[in-house]
């Protein structure tokens, strides 16, 4: 109970349902205030109903969720949306056509009077750099623009939560990058607490403090993003985030595993992994990041296939005994296929799924 | 809302309940034949001109390129903003062997011309493919525009002359457009009433005005009015199959004037004169046959009785336009917020009233609204209440003229998406205030295009008007009608010129719009 008074957004078992069709099942997680949460999931996880839910546009079958210590959504509770202060960013922009630049910043500023309401609008455009185009109507802009104009204008009101469903996904793919630093920057300097949805872990990576990988109406795991990479939960997670190959591997003890690359350590997980004893069939994750290329090397792999990647080489590399391996190696390593180069193993995270 | 429409085709269909023997057989004797093959011959004879007209116009004014085509472009639009009722008793005045036209002639010419006979079969099609081919050839011509421009390219980078380009390229291209205006003209004609009966052209929409007015047989009438129905349903059916062959490719990729086909100059002179003849028929012609007769005595003829007709049909108009334009903006913003099986059913019921000749609209209205009298009547009130009153006259356009309004406001509310909405709500605006700050504005375009039409279609019209009006009110259109069919042309050509005014607003709006997009 404790807990969940300390935190700024806290959600409590929710699920939703609609007709016989469970969208989205006991899902719990929380954010402090100013941090940047994700949603991460293929399409048709739930993740959109989970954030139009928080925004107050769904209703939840089981469960709560708090904002600032006030529940705003609960069975048979469900606060609208007008009156939770919760900003939100589409993907499709959503501006209004009629109105233009400033003005569509200014839209949900109420109470407030002209010179206030221009001054924290110029204020904003300043910060997404847009304000030489505060007359410019919507149409005349660019995707780019259009978004952070759409950005602008859910924090005009300093919302207490922010919500971008997909931001980036129309938008070219360098621009992204750019703009999730932008975007990223502007939220921490004016302290907002947020939660993006997206199925690209790049923007993931970039944006998030905390990412919450989804399946099928699950939360597999909600964790920094260092920690989804390196020590994911469960198979999914590990499959869907970053690359990697599973490694067949047997326990000698209940920390250490073997396989045909060699004999590791491994330092305990999660809870729900340590039922693992000596004897048992495993699965071992082997990243990209985890295998070093040395010509010294006594252990060699077949080259199968390469993947230019400007600063290195996506290597598709295959053992002696068939199994497969990926492996990242800086781009000046350039290597023909069918070529067998030396490789070295440096895992420091040793993960293994039955 | 659709409960109107679903009265009148009810009231139609019941028409085969009570059948008067006597006068069912004179009809079916002497009438229906008649009538059942004059109406499927105009139409067919209609179609057929105004798909000549029509096709051959844009592709000259759209691919080819000669000396007055971006004036013609335009130009041969204007002939729609002339009723039927008008176009006819115009040409006819102009054209018969006294009119105006043939008499210039013979005074400056020794020999007399022989012109063929106006008053005649191939008078009725010219004047109502004129009035009508301006339909195909919109489509047609932004058939020609957007579809064709890839491959006519490649058609002329392997040599073809432009006949061949037309026959093989661009016409198999905008075969679904062509067949889509012809149903719509197939539609119109079966529709109208005024214009054959300026011509006394017997059709199954003269027909069903005789047997209720001369024969005072309304059953009669409602008979005949559920066998024009049928040929209606038929072709409405056909019409929304071949929309749907209508694939619209991105209308950015247009004919820019370098691609056209630059016409050798013979070509280029015929080219110019069969434009210039349709123009000249369908469009100076009358008009200036208009004015010839409208000026002479037009102190005259600006009587305080003229200024109340244009008073009267223009608040009928004024009225009739808030109404239903209230209603469709009703329509279109519950078929929105309900996304059931019964919300677009209600909308396409409503919109079908636009597909219902307005004779057949005007009889099959009358038998619920009589039922409902009668029933009143039981109840001790003193009627006809609703029987010729205003009310009847109201409830056939807004079953008439649904479509016209709620078609661009439709239009405008698909562009305000769930996420706007959302948006909105989450800056706190919600409700009323939102329907005022967001959509309204939004709207608007539409909403005021929605009145325009209405507008302009109710001046316009005329065989509901001349059926279930109140005894003794007129509007211009029923005056043009009651003195054409008295021979009255000179006093009718004031009023007609009034009607041609108002029904050029929608069609420069277009034209102007038409250039914008083209920008």
């Amino acid at each position: 109970m404790s807990t969940e008074v300390e935190h700024y957004l806290s959600l409590n078992e929710v699920s939703i349902a609609y007709d016989s069709k469970q969208v989205l099942s006991g899902i719990s997680f929380s954010l402090q205030r100013g941090e940047i949460g994700c949603l991460l999931g293929p399409s048709g996880c739930g993740k959109t109903s989970l954030l139009r839910a928080i925004g107050g546009f769904e209703h939840l079958s089981e469960g709560r969720i708090t904002l600032n210590q006030d529940v705003i959504s609960q069975r048979q509770y469900t606060l609208p949306p007008e009156q939770r202060q919760i900003g939100m960013v589409f993907q499709d922009y959503a501006l209004f056509p009629h109105l233009n630049v400033i003005e569509n910043v200014k839209f949900g500023l109420h109470g407030l009077s002209q010179l206030e309401s221009d001054t924290r609008s110029l204020y904003l455009l300043e910060q997404i750099g847009l304000m030489d185009k505060k007359a410019v109507m919507p149409h005349e802009l660019s995707g780019g623009e259009q978004q952070r104009v759409a950005l602008a204008r859910a924090l005009a009101p300093q919302p207490k939560l922010l919500l971008l469903d997909e931001p980036f996904s129309n938008l070219d793919v360098e621009l992204r990058e750019s703009l999730g630093e932008q975007v990223r920057g502007l939220l921490k300097q004016t302290q907002t607490t947020a939660i993006m949805v997206t199925h690209d872990q790049h923007e993931a990576f970039a944006m998030a403090d905390s990412i919450g990988v989804l399946e099928d109406g699950d939360l597999l795991q909600w964790d920094s993003a260092y920690a989804i990479y390196h020590q994911p939960i469960n198979a999914f997670v590990a499959d869907f985030v970053g690359q990697g190959v599973m490694l067949n591997g047997e326990m000698v003890s209940s920390t250490k595993v073997q396989t045909t690359l060699g004999c590791f350590e491994r330092k305990l997980l999660a809870d729900n992994i340590d039922n693992i004893q000596a004897g048992d069939q495993v699965k071992v994750l082997i990243r990209p990041d985890d295998i070093i290329h040395q010509d010294s090397s006594e252990l060699t792999a077949k080259v199968v296939a390469r993947h230019f990647r400007g600063a290195e080489f996506l290597y598709h590399l295959e053992l002696d005994n068939h199994e497969r391996v990926l492996a990242l190696v800086p781009s000046h390593h350039d290597h023909a296929i069918n070529e067998k180069i030396g490789i070295r193993l440096e895992i420091d995270h040793v993960v293994v799924f039955k | 809302m659709s409960l109107p429409t679903t009265l009148a085709l009810v009231g139609v269909l019941t028409a085969w309940l009570d059948i008067d023997l006597a006068v069912l057989g004179h009809l079916f004797e002497f009438v229906i034949p008649n009538a059942v093959l004059n109406t499927l011959g105009l139409v067919l004879c209609v179609a057929i001109a105004t798909t000549v007209i029509a096709v051959i116009s844009a592709w000259l004014t759209t691919v080819c390129d000669f000396p007055g085509r971006a004036f013609f472009s335009w130009a041969l639009i204007l002939p729609m903003a002339i009723p039927g009722y008008v176009m006819a008793f115009a040409l006819v005045g102009a054209l018969e062997y006294t009119g105006s036209f043939q008499t210039y002639l013979r005074e400056s010419m020794s020999s007399s011309l022989l012109l063929p006979d106006i008053h005649s079969f191939g008078g009725v099609v010219l004047a109502l493919s004129l009035t009508l081919y301006p339909y195909t050839y919109l489509l047609v011509r932004n058939a020609f525009q957007t579809q064709g421009k890839q491959s006519l390219e490649v058609g002329r980078s392997l040599g073809l002359s432009a006949r061949q380009s037309f026959w093989r390229v661009s016409l198999p291209q905008a075969r679904p457009w062509i067949v889509g205006g012809s149903l719509l003209v197939m539609m119109e004609t079966l529709a109208d009433f005024g214009t054959v009966a300026v011509f006394n052209y017997d059709t199954l929409t003269t027909a069903i005005y005789k047997s209720w007015f001369s024969l005072f047989s309304f059953q009669s009438a409602l008979q005949i009015a559920s066998l024009l129905l049928l040929f209606v349903v038929l072709v409405s059916l056909l019409e929304r199959r071949s929309r749907h062959k209508q694939r619209f490719t991105n209308a950015r990729n247009t004919l820019q004037a370098r691609s056209r086909i630059l016409l050798p100059s013979l070509q280029a002179y015929f080219a110019c004169a069969f434009c210039g003849v349709i123009f000249f028929m369908g469009f100076l012609l009358p008009i200036g046959q208009l004015l010839l007769w409208a000026i002479p005595h037009l102190s005259l003829q600006l009587t305080d009785q003229f200024w109340r007709y244009v008073l009267g049909s223009f608040s009928l108009s004024v009225l009739a336009m808030t109404i239903i334009t209230v209603f469709a903006l009703l329509l279109a913003f519950a078929a929105r917020t309900q996304n059931s099986y019964l919300a677009s059913w209600s909308v396409k019921i409503s919109t079908l009233g636009y597909a219902l000749p307005g004779t057949v609209l005007a009889v099959g209205l009358l038998v619920p609204i009589a039922a409902i009298d009668h029933y009143l009547a039981r109840l001790g009130f003193a009627t006809p209440i609703l029987q010729g009153s205003i009310l009847v006259m109201l409830l056939a356009y807004s079953v008439r003229f649904m479509a016209v309004a709620f078609s661009p406001i439709e239009n405008n509310l698909l562009r305000v998406t769930p996420s706007i909405d959302a948006a909105s709500r989450s800056l706190s605006v919600s409700g009323l205030s939102m329907l005022w700050r967001v959509h309204f504005p939004m709207i608007r375009v539409g909403v005021l295009t929605a009145m325009v039409l209405v507008f302009v279609d109710v001046m316009k019209e005329l065989p509901i008007t001349l059926m279930t009006r109140p005894f003794g009110f007129n509007t211009l259109a029923v005056r043009i009608y009651e003195l054409s069919s008295e021979g009255l042309w000179q006093r009718a050509a004031l009023p007609a010129l009034a009607i041609v005014l108002v029904g050029l607003i929608p069609v420069v709006i277009l034209i102007l719009r038409a250039d914008k997009v083209q920008q």
